[in-house]
């Protein structure tokens, strides 16, 4: 029981930052991307194959696995964010597709379907990150820094710019805003937020297989912003605590055996339907600007 | 074999695919047409169309030497389950559609994202991960015109979309539902001034749509396979053709299928493209496509009122 | 004579329909321009061809002697160019302060962008008191700072179009354009919107309306320019325009059009 406990605490945090990600691209600027998956992936291949083919530790692959992400997502993000969301939509999940093509193939550098395996603990100060806990702590203070990352961002005049553009681009774009610019900008913190997470998730793990990043890790980072509440960070991480729960129920209470894998994956789509019928706005709903400065008197008025 | 004759094999391939791809494409761009909403689930909806035109099939030839009534049982299967998924379809559309038209444009996305997930996840629930194939009707022994073989399966594929898509021509052209399918998609506002019930017709385009998409499943059952996730990948290929020949338009919807189907086999044959990267073409199309030309090949292009 | 603002012989077509014909523009500093014309004359094309929402076929457009045709939108609100929208284009969900910052977004002083970025980033609170305060300027200008907290959506109609030209306010321009201001006003509405427009000039704002109310336009504006099937077929003061025949042809001759809110699309192809 408690090892579930520390398994759903765990894969909650490395879910968690591609939820940020996700809430940044689709709570704050109202794209639809359906990439994560993709970028998750390659941050995860960064990891493996910089830690076992070249020997690099643990910690040095973490910023090339965000910048590269960072940077697939501004290449994806350039041709595609000119699109209408249904568009962009399917377009960002087509990426994700050929990513995963690629890294099926692509042999010589990633092994294939087999994928890499092996890949070495990490080591902070002569202690070797093994126990849970240890990994507790190391995915939750990656989340702690993004979140308050993001939530800085969002609250500064980008995060406004962003929202924004999400309400209506033609006239964000008449009040000086480069919709553009901003939409790349989300777009590239998102991916980097999701390739962090998969440099975490390969070192979790100890190894990485094309059958791990497929489209259903796109729709839980998503069903845990829209059940959290899009465009409020604290309750995306709410949702990605939920959406884990229900991943770990049947095999906590014991009852995996007559409780299919579908099962769960279909409730994810049936929170989805229900919650954008009954409850669009999410658990927490959208998080308000408030400025200090607005106090009692005005707002009383 | 000679060059021509190689050429003229592909494009029967090629036509075959596309002949597929352009049913399929159909159902997203008649409901984009209407509701400026691409129905996520619509590849899921083939899937199931695939499924029980495959049970209904298997039932119906029971343990009948192959034979006339075979081809028979094919034909019933595909219709009863274009019927089934129509009414899939419509039900769909009413439950996790409808309720969401005055909502936001990202509502009805998600809405169609969580369908398509439901659909293609009970289905491995309820009949499996592995992939079936449907048994030919017939004796599938190729036919050889002119230096050019065909499988009796292909020509029965070319038959039935030629079919499906003239009927639809016809229907939307010349009848008063057609007719009013129309009107609604270019302008619903006006078009439920002059008295037509647009909840009616976009129900009945979802309808139709579904048992388009169930016919392609079924021929894709034919040609290929049919497993629980193959909705997404085909349904996104048809999306992609839907894109190229112009969403929204129909005639365009069955051009970009075949423009599609030609492309992937020729792309393979002739530009050597290896064949795991196949599935990346039709999204290199869907790119290019929509940097040089948004609006696809017949479509109109489309200005918001500032 | 210093104009502000210059078109030459400025075309936009759709496909075969020429919404704006070879038409020649000109703003005056400091003054109110009205445009006016029939519905589907081609003025609110030729207002998103000057503000960068759309590309004109051919013809150019200069504001202070500079070139800015084709510019995008957002180039063109920081070269001091700003507008409101004839179907209001408020950001609904956001407050109706946040609407107002939005507006003063690129007004972050001098410097390079990423250490502008990196400034806002850490001194966040600072710059959102000024930024706040700045933009409450605005919201006192209109009387309607008590709404402040308010969603923008949820305010009334009139608010509505008030906020969007506070917002407009906030980017500092020198040019302000306005499309149909006093579309569904009422007439007492309406009066305040023309000693608001007064006070707008009197800011050192030239103020640029396009707007079917004959008798907001004759009453504030310095300089009409009249437009019928996308050609300028009259410019003048208010007394010459009344007179000119070809705009009694046009348009005063008909009738009275004060309350046709049903406008045409006028970019529908």
């Amino acid at each position: 029981m408690l090892n579930f406990f520390l398994l759903i605490v765990i894969y909650a945090g490395i879910y968690a930052l591609m939820a940020l990600g996700q809430n940044m691209i689709t709570g704050y600027v109202g794209i639809l991307s359906l990439c994560q998956a993709g970028f998750f992936a390659v941050g995860s291949y960064v990891t493996a194959i910089l830690t076992v083919n070249f020997g690099w530790s643990f910690w040095a692959t973490v910023p090339v696995a965000i910048l590269l992400s960072a940077f697939l997502g501004v290449l994806i993000g350039l041709p595609t964010l000119r699109l209408k969301g249904d568009y962009l939509a399917i377009a960002t999940l087509g990426f994700a597709e050929i990513l995963r093509t690629v890294i099926n193939n692509w042999d010589s550098l990633t092994n294939g379907p087999n994928g890499i395996s092996r890949i070495p603990k990490a080591v902070i100060f002569g202690y070797t990150i093994k126990s849970k806990y240890a990994y507790i702590a190391l995915i939750w203070v990656f989340v702690f820094i993004v979140w308050a990352l993001f939530e800085r961002i969002a609250k500064s005049r980008m995060g406004r710019a962003l929202e924004a553009v999400r309400e209506d681009e033609i006239a964000a774009s008449s009040m000086g805003i480069n919709v553009t610019k901003y939409k790349v900008w989300a777009f590239a913190l998102g991916a980097a937020a999701a390739g962090l997470a998969g440099c975490l998730q390969a070192l979790y793990i100890g190894s990485v297989m094309p059958g791990t990043y497929v489209f259903m890790v796109s729709i839980m980072a998503l069903c845990m912003v829209v059940l959290g509440g899009m465009g409020n960070f604290a309750a995306v991480i709410l949702g990605a605590f939920i959406i884990q729960f229900i991943s770990y129920f049947p095999q906590m209470v014991g009852l995996s055996n007559i409780i299919p894998a579908q099962a769960r994956q279909i409730l994810f789509g049936l929170i989805l339907v229900l919650m954008m019928i009954y409850r669009p706005q999410g658990i927490l709903g959208r998080s308000k600007r408030k400025y200090k400065t607005t106090t009692g008197k005005e707002a009383s008025k | 074999m000679s060059s021509i004759a190689e050429f003229f094999q592909h494009l029967v391939n090629g036509l075959t695919l596309g002949g597929i791809y352009a049913l399929i494409a159909l159902g997203y761009t008649m409901v984009y047409g209407i509701l400026k909403f691409i129905n996520f689930a619509h590849g899921d909806i083939l899937m199931v169309g695939a499924y029980l035109g495959l049970f209904i099939f298997n039932f119906l030839r029971g343990n009948s030497a192959m034979g006339a009534w075979w081809f028979a049982a094919f034909i019933i299967a595909m219709l009863a389950s274009m019927c089934i998924c129509a009414l899939l379809g419509m039900t769909i559309e009413k439950l996790a559609y409808k309720p969401l038209r005055k909502a936001t444009r990202l509502a009805p996305l998600l809405s169609a994202i969580g369908v398509s997930f439901m659909l293609s996840n009970g289905a491995a629930w309820a009949w499996g991960t592995q992939s079936r194939k449907l048994d030919y009707p017939f004796d599938n022994t190729p036919i050889n015109i002119l230096g050019i073989s065909i499988a009796p399966h292909q020509i029965l594929i070319l038959a039935v979309a030629t079919i499906m898509m003239v009927i639809l021509t016809l229907f939307v052209s010349k009848s008063r539902m057609g007719k009013a399918m129309r009107a609604t998609s270019l302008d619903q506002s006006t078009a439920k001034l002059m008295g037509i019930n647009s909840d009616q017709i976009i129900s009945l385009t979802f309808g139709i749509g579904s048992a388009l998409a169930a016919c392609g499943g079924m021929l894709i059952a034919l040609d290929i396979k049919v497993y629980a996730t193959m909705g997404t990948m085909v349904g996104l290929k048809a999306f992609v053709a839907a894109v190229v020949g112009g969403i929204g338009n129909i005639g365009g919807a069955m051009l970009g299928g075949l423009m599609l189907g030609l492309l992937e086999t020729f792309g393979i044959a002739l530009l050597g493209i290896p064949t795991s990267y196949k599935d990346a073409i039709a999204f290199a199309v869907l790119i290019i496509v929509l940097l040089v030309k948004p609006e696809g090949i017949m479509g109109k292009v489309e200005r918001e009122k500032v | 004579m210093s104009s502000l603002l210059e078109t030459k012989s400025l075309t936009r077509a759709f496909g075969g329909v020429v919404a704006v014909n070879s038409v020649d523009f000109n703003v005056e500093k400091g003054l109110i321009t009205g445009l006016i014309g029939p519905n589907g004359a081609g003025k609110t094309t030729l207002f998103n061809n000057i503000t960068g929402l759309d590309v004109p076929s051919s013809g150019k457009v200069y504001y202070e002697g500079k070139d800015i045709t084709g510019y995008p939108a957002h180039k063109i609100c920081r070269l001091g160019i700003a507008r409101t929208f004839q179907n209001i284009r408020l950001f609904k969900d956001l407050s109706v302060i946040d609407n107002v910052m939005i507006g003063l977004h690129f007004k972050n002083g001098k410097g390079s962008r990423l250490g502008l970025a990196i400034k806002s980033f850490i001194g966040l609170k600072g710059e959102q008191t000024v930024m706040y305060k700045r933009a409450m300027k605005w919201l006192d200008f209109f009387g309607m700072s008590h709404l402040a907290d308010e969603p923008a959506g949820s305010l009334p109609y009139g608010y509505q179009r008030e906020l969007e030209i506070a917002r407009a306010l906030a980017t500092e321009p020198k040019l302000l354009f306005l499309d149909e201001p006093a579309a569904g006003m009422n007439p007492q509405e309406t009066e305040s919107l023309m000693e608001t427009i007064r006070r707008i000039r009197d800011l050192g704002v030239t103020v640029v309306l396009i707007e079917h109310d004959m008798k907001l336009v004759m009453n504030i504006c310095d300089n009409i320019t009249v437009l019928n099937y996308g050609q300028k077929i009259a410019q003048g003061s208010a007394s010459d325009i009344q007179k000119d025949p070809n705009v009694i042809e046009a348009y005063l001759g008909k009738d009275d059009e004060d309350d046709d809110d049903d406008d045409f699309d006028e970019d529908r192809e």
